[in-house]
């Protein structure tokens, strides 16, 4: 079709490979450091959202879309790191440099914590224990804040202020994040997580040791979960045990899932489509002339809505919002042939 | 002695919860994280029909679970067959999913607020002496129909065709097609009495503590008791919501009240440790390199 070819391995693996694809990058990231300039305060805080939620969204991809770990217990690591950070803050009043690393320890150890049932469980079992860490988590931070007198929740102050400046931060933090996972992917522990994904026996079979790549998948993850919970707790500039319900789980699980599964573009999408939704049913309500109405069941209304969407891509486009695109692209490619030129 | 009676109403909540896991499990392999909400939806269809049969609280009693029947049903055919087949995280997930969308339409079609379906019912909840304790009578209401439940299960399970067309399903589903055993139907009677019990342990509960929406927590702890009696056992899932609600009922008086929320994720966590397959589980089920 096209005349590219691809005649040396380093071009198999380049992240960018055709002049193409780097004038669209360039676009890209100069319309995202435009973008604060342009926006008013509430997209800004929208894109701040969604660059925070897609760290914790692309660590979930690759434990579970791709090296096929099933977690539950993702708000559980999420609430480990902004609840390290939150303590550090107020017993030792440490600064953020402090915090962060700190944060990223406690994440490797729970890692590692939420790696070991794997070695021994698979699919739903591994789910539930995931699911069991979650609620321990949990339940360790209520703890502290009621026995330390800060049951509403501990108040964190940021040494960033301005929204602007947060905006540059998280889009380098989610930037670096996502520039690690594709190199991570394209290395060799992104090819074993593949591996154990696809087969297991096979994998160890071909000199892949299946454990250290289940245990690296879960550290790696919510190491960077952690990091994610970490800024979330600067950003919010508060912790409680309440925000990181079950429901943040299921958001984030929502997002590998409505994104398309097995795909980093898949998890950034997914985050777009899960943080910007609360505010699309707003804004439709509002249209409908409902809003005042259903003001005070506003979250009921979003529950059902969002449930309904993640049973519609669960039953109708398994392949997410990516698989959505690739059709789109495929078409587009060639037409005006059909897709399936031969039956 | 007040002690043994606690764990023994709070056994058979969990027990009465569990066997709707044990049941979806067994038969179709697939993790129902919906029931929470499926047990809050029959105790609101048992406050709907409260109201709409007042002045026959028997009757309202039978609609409601007839309902619940009717529900469990109704899920499986409009969403749960389509995942037939599909991988573990699909179906766990479309359950999830399933819970979060009942979760908000129970709160728009009912409110926030808290219900007592026994007072629309026209009862009160009594307390009775046994012994030197105290036991509401609802709790003892909780106690018969858990052993009904299980004994009319282990019956029907056992002695009549659907019920044996059930466990061959459970146990080879290929098999069992071939011999003509229709497997939607199956899935379809499972979810339909698994919604079933659950929705009796909603109704029950709501009598008891009013119906609010902690009801779905209690159903998501009562999911540790059934791992740990394993998940295709309805003995264990009797045992282990036993053990579940001792640990819980002994450690809340002795230890700490905030415990209780965590406490059957904990000995969840040290079962999965020592013997994932649970108490009375099938070994077969981890296959591992």
């Amino acid at each position: 079709m096209s005349g590219y070819y691809r005649t040396r391995y380093a071009e198999d693996a380049a992240l960018l490979d055709t002049r193409t694809q780097k004038a669209w990058l360039a676009a890209f990231v100069v319309a995202l450091v435009v973008y604060p300039f342009l926006a008013g305060v509430l997209w800004l805080d929208l894109a701040n959202q969604v660059l925070l939620a897609s760290i914790g969204a692309i660590a979930l991809m690759l434990l579970t879309g791709f090296a096929g770990q099933i977690s539950l217990g993702h708000a559980g690591l999420l609430a480990a790191g902004a609840f390290t950070t939150g303590i550090l803050f107020k017993e030792l009043n440490a600064p953020f440099w402090v915090t962060l690393p700190a944060s990223a320890a406690v994440g490797a150890v729970l890692g590692l914590l939420f790696g070991l049932p794997s070695l021994r469980l698979r699919g739903l079992y591994l789910a539930v224990s995931t699911l069991a860490l979650h609620f321990i988590v949990i339940f360790a931070g209520g703890e502290y804040e009621t026995k330390r007198g800060y049951s509403t929740g501990i108040v964190i102050e940021s040494p960033i202020a301005d929204a602007r400046a947060w905006y540059f931060v998280l889009l380098a933090a989610a930037a670096a994040t996502l520039l690690f996972a594709l190199n991570l992917l394209r290395a060799r522990t992104g090819r074993a997580w593949r591996a154990i994904h696809g087969r297991e026996a096979v994998a160890e079979a071909l000199g892949i040791s299946v454990h250290r790549a289940k245990l690296s998948a879960f550290v790696v993850s919510s190491t960077l979960t952690a990091l994610a919970g970490c800024l979330f707790a600067y950003y919010r500039g508060f912790v409680s045990a309440e925000a990181f319900s079950l429901y943040l789980t299921i958001q984030y699980v929502a997002m590998i899932i409505i994104g398309g599964m097995g795909s980093l573009l898949g998890a950034i999408l997914g985050t777009v489509f899960v943080v910007l939704f609360p505010y699309v049913i707003d804004t439709a309500m509002a249209g409908l002339g409902l809003s005042d109405r259903l003001s005070s069941v506003v979250f009921a209304v979003n529950y059902a809505a969002f449930g309904l969407v993640m049973i519609a891509f669960l039953v109708f486009e398994p392949q997410g919002l990516v698989g959505l695109w690739r059709r789109v692209r495929d078409w587009l490619l060639l037409w005006p042939f059909k897709q399936t030129p031969l039956r | 002695m007040q002690l043994a009676v606690n764990i023994l109403v709070l056994a058979s909540i969990y027990a009465l919860i569990c066997c709707g896991y044990v049941l979806i499990y067994r038969v179709s392999r697939v993790l129902s994280l919906a029931h929470g909400e499926l047990m809050m939806l029959g105790a609101y269809g048992l406050y709907a029909t409260a109201s709409l049969f007042s002045g026959h609280p028997l009757i309202a009693l039978a609609a409601a679970g007839a309902l619940a029947l009717a529900v469990g049903v109704a899920v499986y055919f409009a969403l749960m067959w389509r995942m037939t087949g599909e991988s573990v995280l699909a179906a766990v997930l479309a359950t999830i999913a399933l819970g979060i969308l009942l979760r908000g339409a129970m709160i728009l079609m009912f409110g926030t607020q808290t219900q007592h379906p026994l007072r629309d019912l026209g009862w009160t909840n009594g307390s009775l002496e046994v012994g030197a304790a105290r036991i509401s009578a609802v709790g003892l209401a909780l106690i018969l129909s858990t052993a009904l439940v299980y004994g009319g299960l282990a019956l029907f399970l056992r002695a009549t065709r659907w019920g044996i067309r059930m466990r061959a399903a459970g146990q080879h589903p290929l098999l069992a097609a071939q011999r003509g055993i229709g497997l939607h139907g199956i899935y379809a009677l499972a979810w339909g009495l698994a919604t079933f019990t659950g929705g009796l342990a909603g109704m029950l509960i709501a009598c008891d503590a009013g119906l609010e929406s902690t009801l779905v927590i209690i159903g998501l702890k009562a999911f540790p008791a059934a791992l740990v009696g394993g998940l295709d056992s309805l003995v264990g899932a009797l045992v282990g919501s036993l053990v579940v609600a001792a640990a819980e009922v002994v450690l809340i008086h002795y230890v700490d009240p905030l415990l209780s929320d965590v406490v059957p994720f904990v000995i969840l966590l040290a079962m999965l440790v020592v013997r994932p397959w649970g108490l009375f589980g099938t070994r077969e089920e981890l296959d591992r390199v």
